[in-house]
């Protein structure tokens, strides 16, 4: 019964990690190739661990087991938005039929921050407060386009 | 001393060849997509989830082997692939594009 068990949980975390290569092979994008990998592969990982907790019943495997689970749970999103940020800034080009960009004309290239350039405000939504670090590096107004 | 042939003691069958050759499959592809990765991005996540492949890959091998030991191999290869992903994207961050 432990057996089957954990031959169940091991065989669907290799399935999940290997539907998580399909998709970095396989997505057009670097976005969506790092929504593919990142949940796919956490759960994939999670799982087969979670087959080693079953399948050895120790308590110093179930505790590093569940250690190496949090970790990833904890991890693998830093790991994701960091890549993704660096490469939007790094100039990555989106998919042609990528819906929204809400990204788009607030990185400032020169200053190479985010929050430089001020978008143009739409009249239906109000802008957000700016905090003060943002005011002090980059005024809002006069400067030069 | 472990055995050159791995016995399964408690994986049902020969069904650990299976999940270790779905995984083979999975490096692969991810090996394909290191290789023409079109921007150092791509190449950086592929080597993130090569690393999860390779942790993935430990632990059932720890599970047909009957060695308890070979997990601590997992937890460090998660550490370090953490850290690798997280320096790349400093230094991809900073760089000056071509």
């Amino acid at each position: 019964m432990i057996e089957v068990l954990s031959t169940l949980f091991a065989l669907l975390g290799a399935f999940f990690i290997t539907v998580a290569s399909i998709g970095i092979l396989r997505m057009p994008d670097l976005f969506l190739r790092m929504s593919a990998t990142s949940k796919a592969s956490t759960l994939g990982s999670a799982l087969t661990l979670i087959a080693a907790m079953i399948f050895f019943q120790d308590f110093s495997v179930t505790t590093r087991c569940l250690a190496t689970i949090l970790f990833l749970i904890l991890t693998t999103p830093v790991a994701a938005h960091m890549i993704g940020r660096a490469g939007y800034l790094s100039g990555v080009r989106l998919w042609e039929r990528t819906i929204t960009d809400e990204l788009a004309g607030h990185y400032d290239a020169e200053a190479r921050r985010l929050e430089g350039a001020a978008p143009t405000p739409s009249p239906a939504e109000p802008q957000p407060e700016k905090t003060s670090e943002t005011d002090r590096f980059s005024p809002p107004s006069g400067r030069p386009e | 001393m472990i055995d050159p042939i791995p016995h399964p003691a408690g994986l049902a069958g020969l069904s650990y060849l299976l999940i270790l050759g779905m995984l083979g499959v999975a490096v692969v592809l991810t090996f394909i997509r290191l290789y023409r990765g079109p921007k150092l991005a791509d190449r950086v996540i592929a080597l993130d989830l090569l690393a999860i492949e390779s942790i993935g890959i430990i632990v059932n091998y720890a599970m047909a082997l009957n060695r308890q030991m070979l997990i601590d191999v997992a937890i460090v290869l998660a550490l370090l692939a953490f850290l690798g992903t997280v320096a790349f994207a400093r230094y991809l961050e900073k760089r000056v594009e071509p």
